[in-house]
């Protein structure tokens, strides 16, 4: 009988960047089992809304996530304004759309610098960051932050993009798109890279299904589900085609985000042909009461917010499902019979973010 | 099979001016609307302290009778509720960042 082994792996690792903790069953080189323990990072930030004002929690919410901040903040505006019927202005929507896919194409660069690094590949990761940086610096120019945007608020948006900056902004895109495609193909094409990424890792369709999976961990095992789809924001007036591929392995997760990103530079091209004038905001009086379910498709995937008010200034409960929450069942789904040196690529592939699973 | 698919951004990048700014010899420049420190003009402060109740972070303190304005550097996130607040619109966002401390201590203005 081989020997079996427990491996402690994070909540502190080299190749992590997030605080999860697995043990990892080893015989030999060979994983068999990968058990999960969070919550090394709980802020109890879902319990602060019983003490921050409605409209203030935004502030908390944007909180919850430094990658998708800006997501994470128009969920929560959602989930009130269908609380309080509120009309939310055109312009509004559509300068939603543009910071969501802005934030899309940072957190997607930001994982593959990520992946590379787990794999070895130094100068690679140090390429996709410089690129990030660009994007980075848009996000600052049209919201003052370059992680925590700070302009989503209930009734709209907290300021405008003047529109020669919008055309401004889609050319500079227009020009990154080559630069961006030169790193990705290195992803894509490059040898040493694809030893490390095909056929590892596989999450097949029912089981990534079965598991819950969602956004591209899912929609790289051929599932077609994106809840942009669902049409929040301006994404109805979009016209896009959720990618997906089918063999689920870990290059699949890879080329699904890097197809993502051209896909988000289309849809930001779209958002500045379409902007309409208007304001940006509405006056928002009185005080939520009910419950809603707001769904967004963040760069991981779905997340889910539930509020519930009972007309006071203080919500009751706020639940937030985030997409690596419903991530973490694949991922102990793939792990087992992989070798130990795949188990740091195979945790990057989910593109984890635990600080906003542990909220 | 291809190898060497990084070869040209390799070269690209050797012949090219490096990708980060050569700080501190070059100071960084901020976007205008960068949200960086805020800044009171006590002049036309009626120390209502309207600000500091709509502070998220209670980082701001007034006291009407010492006509006293006082901010916490460290608590405030800079996320310019405040500003929006205020009736006299004496708060306004710089774009540089307030300095490094060595100290837990707040800035106080006054009208005196
Ligand atoms: S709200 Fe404006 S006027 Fe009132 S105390 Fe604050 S800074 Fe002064
Ligand atoms: S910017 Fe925000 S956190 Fe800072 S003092 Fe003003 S309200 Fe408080």
């Amino acid at each position: 009988m081989t020997k079996r082994t427990i491996i402690p792996f994070g909540p502190q690792h080299p190749v992590l960047p997030e605080p999860i903790h697995l043990d990892l069953v080893l015989e030999d080189e060979k994983v068999i089992q990968a058990i999960p323990s969070i919550g090394f990072i709980h802020r109890g930030l879902e319990k602060l809304v019983e003490k921050k004002d409605f409209i203030e929690f935004v502030y908390v919410a944007e909180r919850i996530c430094g990658i998708c901040s800006f997501i994470h903040g128009m969920t929560y505006c959602i989930a009130i304004e269908e609380i309080m019927k509120i009309e939310v202005p055109e312009r509004a929507q559509y300068l939603r759309t543009l910071w969501s896919e802005l934030s899309r194409i940072h957190s997607h660069l930001l994982w593959l610098g990520l992946t590379a690094d787990a794999f070895g590949f130094e100068s690679l990761f140090m390429h996709t960051w410089r690129l990030r940086e660009k994007i980075l610096d848009i996000i600052e120019e049209t919201t003052g932050g370059r992680v925590i945007f700070g302009s989503a608020m209930v009734g709209g948006v907290r300021r405008d993009i003047d529109n020669n900056t919008l055309r401004a902004i889609a050319r500079k895109l227009r020009d990154y798109e080559a630069e961006i495609k030169e790193v990705t193909d290195v992803f894509l094409n490059d040898n040493s890279v694809k030893h490390r990424l095909i056929g590892v890792g596989i999450l097949s369709r029912d089981k990534a299904y079965e598991l819950g999976a969602v956004g591209p961990t899912l929609r790289a095992s051929g599932v077609v589900s994106d809840s942009r789809k669902l049409g929040y924001a301006a994404y109805g007036k979009i016209d896009f085609t959720p990618i997906t591929h089918a063999d689920g392995d870990s290059y699949a997760r890879c080329l699904v985000r890097v197809k993502e990103l051209f896909q988000s530079i289309d849809i930001i091209e779209q958002v500045v042909s379409k902007m309409p004038e208007g304001p940006i905001e509405v006056k928002v009086n009185g005080t939520p009461n009910g419950e809603f379910f707001a769904r967004t498709e963040q760069p991981r995937g779905e997340v889910i917010y539930y509020a519930k008010a009972d007309g006071s200034r203080f919500l009751q409960r706020l639940r937030v499902r985030t997409p690596t929450f419903a991530n973490i069942p694949a991922l102990l789904n793939i792990i087992p019979g992989c070798s130990l040196a795949d188990v740091p690529v195979l945790v990057l592939t989910i593109d984890p973010c635990i600080s906003c699973t542990e909220r | 099979m291809s190898f060497f698919v990084m070869t040209k951004t390799i070269l690209k990048s050797l012949f090219s001016k490096p990708a980060t700014e050569a700080y501190p010899f070059k100071p960084r420049t901020y976007p205008k609307y960068s949200r960086g420190s805020i800044a009171i003009n006590t002049a036309d402060c009626i120390f209502c302290g309207i600000c500091a109740r709509k502070c998220p972070t209670q980082a701001l303190k007034v006291s009407r009778d010492a006509k006293n304005w006082e901010i916490d550097r460290l608590r405030c996130i800079a996320c310019g509720a405040c500003i929006t607040v205020c009736p006299k619109k004496c708060l306004s966002m710089k774009n540089t960042y307030s300095a490094a401390l060595t100290i837990k201590q707040k800035e106080t203005f006054s009208n005196a």
